[in-house]
């Protein structure tokens, strides 16, 4: 690996790596607005510019002109340098050139907290303005370029991403600049909408308020979020990503670079599951059903009321849904065996369709259906026969048409663990309430077999509690009654800790 | 003042010759293509880099770059097309003797591609036309098809086994199809931006191949390097910037035009001699020696050798050759704000300082033109232009910016003339 030395830090860095990148193993940012890791090198912004004291150990005199880091191969003994006053002046008047035309419209712009252009002028910039407002050029501002993305001329800088990302990932071409000098602006190509199912990671790569989502718009000031990383469960693919929230609330879902699955970007589909699976009917409190009424229980109540309603009474299905964690599945397979089931039975519920396509999307529509195969489980081809009791957890048969919910019907038990008030729970005789995925931790495997583990990013509403902890506690019910199972005590001392 | 003694002329031969040399009849009965026809039969591709080496000969569009070394830069055995390119986008302001030469002399230019194709390697050439040369075009148009036709172009050619076509490609009009890596954008149908070097065009250029470009002026100088032999074109001018060269006269003399004369000719021989001096009797002021993106020259800064290293010397750049002669009743502050526009316009947009500097230069200066400005707007003017210089893509920036700090050191007084406080 070539060793560079960048402000006098010497550092060994990646083959084919570019200075920015180097310099950030090194411990320093070099500021940048056009560059990408995940595009081509443009070279326009110009933000990047570095003194080159010695290209190589060969060629170990100073470039004369300062050099883009971005477009900077690092070579074995390469002497960069970013400290110093030509660096520094090179980098304040970019700023000063970009901030001219800029419309400066900040209490206004939903960027403002995560806007380059603010940031490096606070650390770089901090210059007195030598222009008037009057000269400038005047773009056109908040246009809806698509569903999803508004445009902003006047403060966009022109780096390019966009157009790049549109050219690049997903080949789509919509956006482009038209004319040209301090006229250029950022346009729709002729006849073009941004209406294409990755459209939304423009906003992302943008690093000024030029394209903003149209529906985080004005909802919330960045600064107010706090930011958790988790894993999409949209589909099989399971991109990394980060969600932003604030209380119970989830704004947005910001892609999280993972060079193994998604990269750095995620698809518009994804970034919607948060208000499909936070919206609906919320189950918050844990329900006992006596004499055709639900009552509620504290948690730790009704599992063990929901451990005397399996124990001994019959034959007993389990039905899992592919939504559900490692660690949940896991522990329904515990309590399956507990309970002398022949094992867990996958229930998919109807979702609209998608294709796989060359990107990130996958016609498996759930996050963890490789995890259930993993455990032997099989799918459930229709209700299954000779079970007076069931566990049905995270899934809602009783949609899926008569059959189903005649043989709920028929039940002389049935415990349903879920989020939300489905159908399935009206034949329930005990409601365990439980989180969502977003207020979960645990673990998915992608279609790939990779395996994911997560974090919780909210907190669930009420008395609802993480699945694999109410499944922890009926495991731990089941097992001292029959006085032959251990509790898993590992499990739950650390999520008793968490 | 004496005129030096020049010969005769080469580049600008069409003058000396009563016959029409756009027909390739006539081109042809006064020697033409008979040096390609040998080239090609007796010397092999190495052979004709080398001479073009030994010669001295420097490109001729602006940056003299020695042409022999740009050749021996191409990548080899890469498997790819080797593309040459004649940059024939001619748009320097006060530059205009590549259109003279397409214009009277088009075959000159054709033989010259076909040596020069051969020495790199290449079988398909473009001549890359400025938007505004439509003449030009159909003058290039109906030459390359009449050398077609004699044989002179496309498949083995003058007989040999050697394959040399040329398209002329008509551009739309922009200053920016000039920087080569953006004319190389253009040829392929794109907006003209300028690409990021590394990778430079003899190794990834059009179409992702091996390509060189040349101008027009330069490809006519190969012509008669190979005719006449590399000792006489050596034999003219300065030893490291040898050669004949066209000069381009304009402003405020009697005789404008482009004048064929030695490497090294003294400006103000070229101004007082060949321009026939300035007009109506009135004194010199300013010149600008090498198109309006070099730094301007004082009168009393023109005894001057004309040639790449004495220029450069003198702080200026001999560049396209583009004399501009300025009189004592100029007016500098218009002047560069005129120089400004020029920038501003054709600025392609894609780097930062060159994008937003350019128009800020314009405004600036026509406060200043307007009898509205500061003495801050002068020191703004200077630090601006400062920002962009060495900081961008391509050299346009840089264009812009050099005259506007060489204006300013050498004419501050005009410009401090022209602020309000003075102005009343």
């Amino acid at each position: 690996m070539p060793r560079v030395t960048f402000n006098g830090v010497d550092v060994e860095v990646e083959a084919g790596s570019n200075l920015i990148d180097a310099a950030e193993a090194a411990g320093h940012e070099i500021p940048h607005y056009c560059y990408h890791p995940g595009l081509s090198v443009a070279g326009n912004c110009r933000m990047c510019l570095v003194e080159i004291k010695a290209l190589s150990e060969k060629q170990d005199k100073p470039l004369p002109k300062l050099q883009i880091a971005c477009n900077t191969v690092v070579q074995d003994g390469m002497i960069a340098e970013s400290n110093n006053d030509r660096v520094a002046e090179a980098g304040r008047s970019v700023l000063e050139f970009l901030l001219i035309n800029h419309p400066i419209d900040c209490p206004i712009c939903d960027q403002a907290g995560e806007c380059k252009l603010q940031e490096y002028y606070m650390e770089y910039g901090g210059y007195e303005s030598r222009v008037d407002l009057d000269e400038k050029v005047l773009k056109a501002k908040a246009t809806p370029i698509g569903p999803d993305v508004m445009l902003d001329q006047e403060r966009c800088i022109l780096c390019t991403r966009c157009v790049r990302f549109l050219d690049e990932v997903t080949g789509t071409h919509e956006l482009t600049i038209n004319e040209r000098g301090d006229h250029s602006v950022l346009s729709l190509t002729e006849g073009a909408v941004l209406d294409n199912p990755y459209a939304t990671n423009v906003v992302d790569i943008c690093p000024v308020g030029a394209l903003t989502s149209r529906e985080f718009r004005f909802q919330s000031r960045v600064w107010y979020l706090s930011s958790k990383d988790t894993i999409c469960p949209g589909c099989a693919t399971g991109c990394s990503i980060e969600v932003h929230s604030r209380g119970s609330e989830i704004f947005r879902v910001k892609p999280r670079n993972n060079p193994e699955v998604n990269g750095y970007w995620i698809c518009d589909h994804g970034r919607r599951v948060p208000s499909l699976l936070q919206g609906g009917e919320r189950l918050s409190a844990h329900l006992k059903r006596e004499q055709g009424r639900f009552l509620t229980r504290p948690v730790r109540t009704a599992v063990q009321y929901a451990a005397s309603l399996l124990k001994d009474a019959g034959p007993v299905a389990v039905i899992v849904s592919p939504e559900l964690s490692q660690e949940e599945a896991e522990l329904l397979k515990q309590v399956a065996g507990l309970l002398g089931s022949e094992g867990c039975l996958v229930f998919r519920c109807e979702k609209p369709a998608f294709d796989d396509d060359e990107l990130l999307i996958s016609s498996d529509r759930f996050p963890n259906q490789q995890g259930l195969e993993v455990l032997g489980m099989r799918s459930a081809d229709g209700p299954p026969v000779d079970c007076s009791l069931a566990i049905v957890a995270g899934c809602d048969p009783a949609g899926a048409g008569p059959q189903w919910a005649d043989w709920l019907e028929g039940l002389d038990g049935l415990l349903v663990l879920d989020s939300h008030k489905t159908e399935t729970a009206a034949y329930a005789d005990c409601l365990l309430a439980t989180a969502t995925h977003f207020e979960s931790g645990g673990t998915f495997i992608n279609k790939d077999g990779l395996r994911q583990s997560f974090e919780a990013a909210i907190s669930p509403p009420g008395d609802a509690v993480e699945g694999r902890l109410v499944l922890g506690w009926l495991v731990e019910e089941l097992g001292s009654a029959a006085g032959d199972s251990a509790p898993p005590t590992a499990l739950e001392s650390q999520l008793a800790g968490a | 003042m004496t005129e030096s003694a020049y010969p005769e002329r080469v580049l600008l031969h069409y003058l000396d010759q009563e016959s029409d040399l756009c027909d390739i009849e006539n081109y042809v009965a006064d020697g033409g293509y008979a040096t390609a026809r040998r080239v090609l039969d007796e010397m092999a591709p190495v052979e004709v880099i080398d001479t073009v080496k030994e010669s001295g000969l420097r490109g001729r569009g602006g940056a003299g770059f020695p042409t022999g070394m740009k050749w021996g830069f191409v990548a080899r055995d890469t498997g790819k097309p080797v593309y040459l390119l004649c940059n024939a986008d001619e748009s320097e302001p006060g530059t205009f003797k590549d259109r003279l030469l397409i214009e009277n002399d088009p075959h000159q230019l054709i033989e010259g591609m076909i040596l020069s194709a051969y020495a790199i390697g290449s079988e398909k050439a473009f001549i890359y036309v400025r938007g505004e040369f439509r003449k030009g075009y159909d003058i290039l148009c109906r030459a390359v098809e009449a050398a077609e036709a004699r044989g002179f172009l496309g498949e083995k050619i003058f007989g040999t086994e050697h394959t040399v076509g040329i398209v002329v490609h008509l551009g739309a009009g922009a200053y920016i199809c000039g920087e080569e890596t953006g004319l190389i954008e253009s040829l392929e149908g794109k907006r003209a931006h300028p690409r990021i070097k590394p990778p430079f065009p003899a190794v990834q250029g059009l179409f992702g191949c091996p390509t060189i470009v040349n101008n027009v002026e330069t490809l006519a100088c190969v012509r008669h390097v190979m005719e006449k032999g590399p000792a006489w074109f050596k034999g003219i001018g300065p030893e490291k910037s040898p050669g004949p060269k066209l000069f381009c006269v304009s402003g405020h003399v009697n005789k404008p035009g482009v004048f064929e004369l030695p490497m090294g000719t003294s400006l103000r021989e070229l101004i007082e001699v060949h321009a026939g001096g300035v007009t109506n009797g009135r004194a010199l002021k300013a010149v600008i020696p090498g198109g309006s993106s070099v730094p301007i020259l004082r009168a009393d800064e023109v005894d001057l050798a004309m040639d790449f290293d004495s220029v450069a010397a003198a702080g200026s750049m001999l560049g396209s050759a583009g004399v501009i002669v300025m009189d004592e009743d100029t007016d500098m502050v218009a002047t560069l704000r005129t120089i400004a526009h020029f920038y501003h316009h054709e600025s392609c947009g894609q780097c930062t300082p060159c994008r937003e500097g350019t128009g800020w230069l314009e405004t600036i200066l026509l406060r200043l033109e307007s009898g509205e400005g500061t003495e801050a707007d002068i020191e703004t003017l200077y630090s601006v232009a400062g920002g962009m210089m060495g900081t961008t893509i391509c050299a346009l920036s840089d264009a812009a910016a050099m005259p506007v700090r060489s204006f300013l050191d050498k004419f501050r007084d005009d410009f401090l003339g022209s602020l309000a406080a003075v102005q009343g």
